[in-house]
């Protein structure tokens, strides 16, 4: 299908070139207090990546013979994926449960999962010695079917693709592509549903890749249930942060919110918390039980033991009271200070498994190099550029153009026409 | 019964990729009935911690030279240039060294882990790493039970340096791998893991009061094809004693095994909840407006 033919005629017949590049320009004042923050520490990241590629991953990482995966595996990667997951949520609350209520944050979560995927891949790179070789378990013959990174690594490109199948029909109202959109719009479902298989997969896989570093990681965090673990800790971290950048959409887009959506944020927050809640007690019941099974009691009383006590009640258990009191109280503040400690617990679950507990007990911890951190910095605030920079073009927040409701309008009634008919 | 289970794990994934990509792959290698992996077998009884070893692997490798024995303190590990050092114990029965290197796992964790089959279990019983293949993503290293994958982390071509049991220079030319060739004191021996489990049996039978009564790697990680026995305990000459006897690669089982049965059975169990939940156009046609 021909379909920059299609959309420089829906244009009216504007060169699609000129569109884009008028596009690109920045819109909106420049010297705010995060370009002013994260401009300086974006390019002290890529210089810091440019050496990283000249010198060597040691270059600039603390990682050595004992820990190969740091920062940018047990953050980017491991914790950023979790938080993604609100997307799969989202959209198997919108489009299988048929939830209308939450059918307005659908394309903002999908957007930020997609970009997050995309960074947190793109991150990954980063953290390859061998980059060019990452095509190998793609194509040729040299597929290690027996490995868990080979199955996640594969749900990452195939989530990514079906992510931007889900986003596409923003895209397509954007560039005023009416055929276009009506076709990617017919894609969603299937989309949908392969897109929730796979999350449900490598959210879990992500804990598997650590089944094999059995006398690795401390007693306390390691299972054999980290994948349902990761699994079910996954949704209340997605919808932890579906509720955070809500909260802060609401205010710094705010001109693009139309009124409907800002009555129905309210409500939405209040059905998201009601379902962190009860994610959380499923995740808080299954981590006793697996403590129970595992017979570690006497660890509990240990530094280790006290940090993962810290961890199960001060960011599982807390929050989740939180979002039932104020699920019950009809409190906003409680709901975004319930949002920000599951997240911070979520935070703190994912380095326990794969930094902070692994090789707990070696003489020399690692410590993640302040060169770690600003190239974290540098993927995190790019990801927020990418995304301010689609959310103030697309209709993501703000409303479709009105041609996509002549176009729902003008089908129905042929189709129930077509049903009567029948 | 270990190359069953590779096996299965092969038919098993491809499976799921096929499912996954929709791409015939063909999964069932052809049987390998009569195989037997080769090993070493280190007779710590017997090596009076020369380090020729450590010289012959440098050289053999082009690796730099190792120190010299004065010059070292202390205990030491594999690392990106050391694929094998030879450690110096005081122990309940005096001085004993332990030579280590890679443990060569029947059924190996790295080559498991390894997404692009770079780290390979060959089926002569060596597991060695190919270059071509390599992504760099140390999952190897996070996996192995004996922390043996070392990774240049100095390098922006960086290589996982381990002992490869001499297999593409050397084993395959039947060649014995350049530490055992030169040992002066016969403390390494290759052969087949079964005549080596014989060997060593004998010898502790023989000197029941020289020789610790286990073979360290015979149950270790499922088994591996580098066997120790020596005349104290295990733990007394840094041999890691924490490991499972079962295979690791077996962990990650339960997991894999779930992964067709999931991509065959959400999508239907998804499609169907969302049939069931979705108002009917048909019927109630007035309700669009």
């Amino acid at each position: 299908m021909n379909s920059g033919h299609l959309i420089s005629a829906d244009n009216d017949g504007k060169s699609i070139w000129k569109f884009l590049f008028r596009q690109m320009k920045p819109k909106g004042r420049w010297l705010t207090p995060f370009n002013i923050i994260s401009i300086p520490i974006i390019f002290l990241g890529i210089g810091l990546i440019v050496i990283r590629f000249w010198k060597g991953i040691g270059a600039i990482t603390n990682l050595s013979q004992d820990v190969p995966w740091g920062l940018w595996i047990g953050f980017d990667v491991v914790t950023g994926v979790a938080f993604a997951g609100g997307a799969y949520v989202i959209t198997f609350m919108v489009y299988i449960l048929n939830m209308k209520k939450y059918h307005s944050i659908v394309r903002v979560t999908v957007l930020n999962g997609f970009l997050a995927y995309l960074f947190y891949a793109g991150a990954l790179l980063l953290d390859l010695g061998r980059p060019w070789n990452v095509i190998n378990p793609i194509i040729g013959n040299n597929f290690g079917v027996s490995s868990v990174l080979f199955l996640v690594a594969w749900h990452f490109l195939l989530y990514m693709i079906a992510q931007l199948i889900e986003f596409s029909p923003a895209i397509a109202e954007w560039l005023g592509a009416r055929r276009a959109h009506k076709i990617l719009s017919g894609m969603t479902l299937a989309a949908v549903i392969f897109g929730i298989t796979l999350s449900m997969l490598h959210q879990s896989g992500l804990g598997a890749l650590f089944l094999m570093a059995k006398e690795k990681i401390h007693p306390l965090w390691y299972s054999e249930f980290i994948p349902i673990l990761f699994l079910v800790s996954s949704i209340f971290a997605g919808l932890s942060m579906v509720i955070f950048e809500g909260s802060i959409s609401q205010r710094v887009f705010s001109e693009q919110i139309s009124d409907k959506h800002r009555e129905e944020h309210h409500s939405i927050m209040h059905g998201l918390s009601k379902i962190c809640t009860g994610a959380m007690f499923a995740y808080f019941f299954l981590q006793l039980l697996v403590l129970v099974h595992g017979k570690h009691w006497d660890l509990l009383n240990t530094p280790m033991g006290r940090w993962y006590l810290l961890e199960m009640i001060g960011f599982v258990l807390v929050p989740m009271v939180l979002y039932f009191y104020s699920y019950r109280a009809n409190n906003v503040f409680l709901i975004r200070l319930a949002a920000i400690l599951t997240m911070v617990g979520v935070i703190l679950n994912r380095l326990n498994v794969t930094v902070i507990g692994f090789k707990w007990d070696m003489a020399v911890h690692y410590v993640p190099s302040w060169m770690e951190i600003v190239v974290t910095l540098t993927v995190l605030f790019t990801e927020i550029w990418i995304f301010r920079w689609v959310i103030n073009r697309l209709p993501v927040l703000r409303e479709s153009p009105k041609w996509v409701n002549e176009d729902k309008l003008t089908d129905k009634p042929a189709l129930a026409k077509k049903i009567q008919r029948a | 019964m270990d190359l069953h289970r590779r096996d299965f794990f092969r038919v098993l994934g491809a499976t799921g990729l096929t499912l996954a990509v929709g791409k015939e792959l063909k999964a069932a290698p052809g049987p390998k009935a009569s195989l037997e992996f080769r090993g070493v077998l280190y007779d710590a009884a017997r090596c009076k911690g020369c380090r020729g070893c450590e010289y012959d692997c440098a050289e053999a490798n082009g690796l730099p030279e190792p120190l010299p024995t004065k010059d070292i303190k202390g205990l030491r590990t594999t690392d990106d240039k050391h694929r094998t050092v030879v450690n110096e114990y005081k122990t309940s029965k005096g001085i004993v060294y332990a030579k280590m290197q890679c443990m060569h796992c029947n059924e190996p964790a790295c080559a498991s882990a390894c997404l692009t089959q770079a780290m390979t279990k060959t089926k002569d019983g060596p597991v060695i790493w190919r270059e071509d293949k390599c992504m760099g993503c140390r999952y190897c290293m996070v996996s192995c039970p004996f922390n043996i994958p070392k990774f240049e982390y100095h390098s922006a071509n960086p290589k996982i340096e381990k002992c490869t049991m001499c297999f593409e220079t050397r084993v395959k030319k039947g060649e014995l791998p350049a530490c055992v060739e030169n040992c002066p004191n016969e403390a390494l021996m290759f052969g087949t893991r079964r005549e080596l489990i014989q060997e060593a049996r004998r010898r502790i039978f023989e000197k029941p009061d020289l020789y610790y009564d286990q073979i360290y790697g015979e149950h270790e990680a499922g088994g591996t094809c580098w066997l120790y026995i020596s005349p104290v305990p295990f733990k007394e000459i840094g041999l890691n004693t924490s490991v499972q006897n079962a295979s690791y690669p077996a962990l990650t089982k339960g997991f894999l095994y779930s992964v067709p049965s999931v991509f065959v059975l959400a999508p239907a169990l998804l499609l169907g909840i969302q049939q069931a939940t979705k108002k009917d156009n048909s019927t109630k046609p007035q309700d669009n407006e």
